[in-house]
């Protein structure tokens, strides 16, 4: 009787038991999950808000290169042709794009149209000088209103006045789209325009050779600094206070936030040395401060990596500790090296707050050139898009994110590749 | 200036090489004795005579050049009796002058004789510059000329100039540490000289709103950091919410429960997640997760303005899971297995070997780990510039908008920067509360892993 009260009483303890483990391993896989979840979660809302930039929409629009309008002739010269009058073919085609158009339905219309379009007209000239008194259809881009509304982007159903396109233009676009006179093509100018305060054209390449330059300079100055210090920490130094101090220090670093690297920019680089602001050097300068310690700890522990069989085997036949070190060990630590190098190039790569305070958040309209230009780098430029009010720059901030995964993907995988390739098993 | 100069000093590596490769062979067969070294090692010691003074004059230079030029010119900058004068403007504008000529139209006379100055300083400047490059360089390699004797060590002395060469990289970090501390101590000493320390510290009150010019009579501004702290905190504490369950569970499953095939696969997305650029984070928390905060808040009643201490905080713990995650997972992973098996042995099943052994074990560990991540959250910035608020609002509704330490030393920063205003100043006092408090952090939770390493090792 008591018996098997006492055995049911267990059974269930039990039952409760083992639930309770089912329970316990259950949340554990919903963490991972979760976790999970919200990584596809951001990258699926990072591609379909960006996947839209890649295309621009471009309109079909006839211009009359009439030579009294341009005020050229046939056989004016090619600098003479540079200064023709565009604007007022421009203007023109403009006028004439609908029939019987409004003065101020002309007005409405210009507004359908990227401030770009007289530098398209241009340009078609400049190639083609023949075209002189004939009418061409060129297709133009169109403005980023009529872009974000074509993509979807924007929608129609709002009130009038909180739109950018009034009922007018509306229906001028739809009637547009009806005649076959607007479509959609790859967008070019993404990938070969700097930053601009007009959607359709901005685009990244001045950036990314921003964030190039940055990193060549974070590469020229951390990559034989690290290996400097790596090699003296794990060779060389005697076991004192002061190596202590250093590995100490180095550690603390690891953990500075990046953003007092910026003030640490601001204040010495920018106001004590007087290097110049908003550039590459600087931006590239205190990105290496930053990832020093990233890299140290990595080539120390490829540093460590080589057996001291080799070390020894070069020091018994007669070579000196630096022989040994710098003939011996360091090439078979190098690839070690570089992927750590590789890794802490990824992490400045993205960095952004310690860019912002040495002032490379400037509006840069053209493409760097040099170390010495002030330029943006990519991950301002997408926190500038951010933060930006127009609706067409949010698509690009999300597409010029993609740029820097892609690139970050590529970087590490370079790196898992020289791992996989170079590394050697003692 | 910068390229050409490399150029040359180049130029002189290359035949100061040649110079005493050649050299050191001619000497050794005019006496007829074998050199004590390789000849390839008294080149290296020409070669490093020759350019490591170079290199010291270069960023000599490169460094002081300005400074001294704009000295000259203020020192020399005829001033009118009577006018105000803000140096730093004066000397923009005269190197606008000096730089583009153009813009020489409409400006007194003083200030185009000050640029014609400046620039004719800068030509002998850079004149001077080049000849003693290439003196310093000559004279280097003279010295070092000398010593190329067959019967000299080369060898032992470029062995002894490497070991410092490699002193020097490693005091690099340590260079680094006194740049940052000497430059917050430095601004935050002269915020202090003009707002006292306990406003700072203790007043509720910041409005960083100081005159710019004089005779403008706006509200002094008035600097208490209290709500720029609360801020700082409520998004950490909110971060910590998200991160430190997700993180931990995730660590528990990783290392208790998961195969080795799911351990494969999922800790390299979860690094993934780590490797995501913070400005990343700051647009998903801005595109989608603020909204739908926003439109939560409303459902259930609470009004949410747009950026909020939710949002930013939970893409901020999302963003520190991998990162409490893969700590915790270490420290798991070395408690010793035998206190697993006897927990297991004597009949407790899984889950409570994992709460009643392995994690009382393993505590001080996770609570480095800890530790480790909110010092990360607090000194994150994008997230917040990009997702919380930049006014500053003592609140502990995490609907509301905050402001965080890390974004008010960006908005301070941000567009005209003046060194005599103490708004600027204050980002340097900001960032020095900061830097000692994740330094704190950091040491504090340091100690405790080393202590917990030691006590299984």
């Amino acid at each position: 009787m008591n018996n098997s009260v006492a055995k049911e009483k267990i059974i269930s303890l039990r039952k409760k038991r083992s639930l309770e483990d089912m329970r316990f391993k259950y949340y554990g896989f919903t963490a991972m999950c979760l976790s999970l979840a919200v990584l596809v979660f951001l990258l699926y809302t990072i591609f379909s808000k960006g996947y839209t930039a890649f295309q621009k929409t471009i309109v079909l629009l006839e211009v009359d290169y009439d030579q009294e309008v341009l005020k050229l002739t046939p056989d004016s010269s090619d600098e003479e042709m540079e200064k023709g009058k565009f604007f007022r073919v421009k203007k023109q085609a403009i006028e004439n794009f609908f029939p019987d158009l409004s003065k101020s339905d002309i007005k409405l219309v210009k507004k359908l149209f990227s401030i770009n379009v007289d530098n398209e007209i241009k340009h078609y000239f400049l190639d083609n000088p023949e075209v002189i008194n004939t009418k061409q259809q060129i297709w133009v881009t169109a403005h980023s209103d009529v872009d974000q509304l074509l993509k979807g982007n924007s929608r129609r159903d709002v009130p009038e006045d909180r739109r950018k396109l009034n009922d007018i233009q509306l229906s001028y676009v739809d009637q547009l789209v009806e005649e076959k006179r607007v479509k959609q093509v790859f967008n070019n100018f993404f990938f070969t325009k700097a930053d601009s305060r007009h959607p359709e054209i901005a685009g990244v390449a001045g950036s990314f050779m921003g964030s190039l330059f940055t990193l060549f300079t974070v590469f020229i100055l951390s990559f034989p600094v690290a290996i400097g210090a790596s090699v003296y920490l794990e060779e060389f130094a005697p076991k004192n206070r002061i190596t202590e101090l250093i590995e100490v220090n180095i550690s603390n670093l690891a953990a500075v936030p990046s953003i007092v690297f910026g003030l640490l920019g601001l204040g010495v680089l920018l106001n004590v040395f007087g290097l110049p602001r908003s550039t590459p050097l600087v931006g590239g300068s205190v990105l290496a401060l930053m990832t020093l310690p990233t890299i140290i700890i990595a080539c120390r522990a490829s540093l460590k990596a080589v057996p001291p069989s080799i070390k020894e085997g070069a020091l018994a036949v007669g070579a000196t500790k630096t022989q040994a070190v710098f003939h011996h060990v360091v090439p078979l630590a190098l690839p070690g090296t570089l992927t750590g190098t590789i890794i802490g190039l990824a992490q400045a790569l993205g960095e952004t707050a310690p860019l912002i305070m040495i002032g490379m958040i400037a509006f840069i309209p053209n493409i760097p050139t040099g170390l010495t230009e002030p330029s943006a780098a990519l991950p301002v430029q997408i926190y500038l898009w951010v933060e930006s009010a127009e609706r067409g720059f949010q698509e690009k901030s999300a597409a010029a994110i993609m740029v820097i995964l892609i690139f970050l993907f590529m970087m590490n995988a370079i790196a898992v590749f020289l791992r996989n390739r170079f590394e050697r098993k003692w | 200036m910068f390229f050409w100069s490399l150029v040359l000093i180049a130029v002189g590596i290359f035949s100061s090489f040649i110079y005493g490769r050649s050299r050191i062979k001619l000497n050794s067969k005019k006496q007829g004795t074998k050199s004590k070294s390789l000849p390839n090692y008294y080149a290296q010691y020409v070669l490093m005579w020759c350019l490591f003074p170079a290199l010291i004059v270069y960023f000599s230079w490169a460094i002081f050049q300005e400074q001294i030029i704009q000295n000259i010119v203020i020192s020399n900058f005829e001033f009118i009796e009577g006018a105000v004068y803000n140096e730093g403007l004066l000397l923009a504008e005269i190197r606008n002058v000096a730089n583009n000529p153009s813009f020489a139209d409409g400006k007194s006379i003083e200030i185009i004789n000050a640029a014609s100055h400046y620039s004719s300083l800068r030509q002998i400047s850079q004149i001077s510059f080049y000849t003693s490059i290439i003196i310093i360089m000559l004279l280097g390699a003279l010295y070092a000329s000398q010593k190329l004797k067959p019967e000299f060590h080369a060898q032992h002395t470029i062995e002894k100039y490497i070991q410092y060469i490699l002193i020097f990289c490693s005091s690099v970090a340590i260079f680094t540490t006194i740049g940052i501390v000497f430059s917050l101590i430095f601004e935050s000493l002269r915020f202090f000289a003009e707002v006292s320390i306990f406003e700072f510290l203790f007043s509720t009150e910041w409005y960083p709103f100081i005159p710019i010019r004089e005779g403008q009579t706006a509200a002094e501004g008035s600097f208490g950091a209290v709500p720029i702290f609360a801020g700082t905190f409520l998004v950490m504490v909110v971060a910590m919410c998200v991160a430190a369950p997700l993180g931990l569970l995730t660590a528990i499953y990783l290392a208790e429960y998961a195969s080795p095939r799911v351990r494969k696969t999922v800790k390299p997305l979860l690094e993934i997640l780590a490797g995501i650029p913070t400005i990343v984070y700051g647009f998903f928390a801005f595109v989608s997760v603020a909204p739908f905060v926003k439109a939560f808040g409303q459902s259930i009643g609470i009004d949410a303005s747009p950026t909020s201490a939710l949002a930013a905080g939970m893409v901020m713990g999302v963003m520190i899971i991998p990162f409490i995650s893969s700590l915790s997972d270490d420290v798991i992973n070395s408690v010793p297995q035998s206190l697993r098996e006897a927990s297991l042995g004597i009949g407790a099943n899984k889950a409570e070997t994992i709460k009643k052994v392995i994690l009382p074990a393993a505590l001080p560990g996770i609570v480095g780990a800890f530790l480790l991540a909110i010092s990360r959250a607090i000194g994150e910035t994008m997230i917040v510039v990009v997702a919380a608020g930049t006014a500053p609002n003592l609140t502990g509704n995490p609907f509301e908008n905050v402001t965080t330490v890390t974004v008010q030393i960006v908005v301070a920063l941000i567009g005209d920067q003046e060194f005599d205003n103490p708004r600027t100043l204050s980002a340097f006092a900001l960032g020095l509360v900061l830097f000692v408090i994740t330094l704190f952090l950091n040491i504090i939770a340091l100690q405790i892993v080393k202590r917990y390493r030691e006590r299984y090792e």
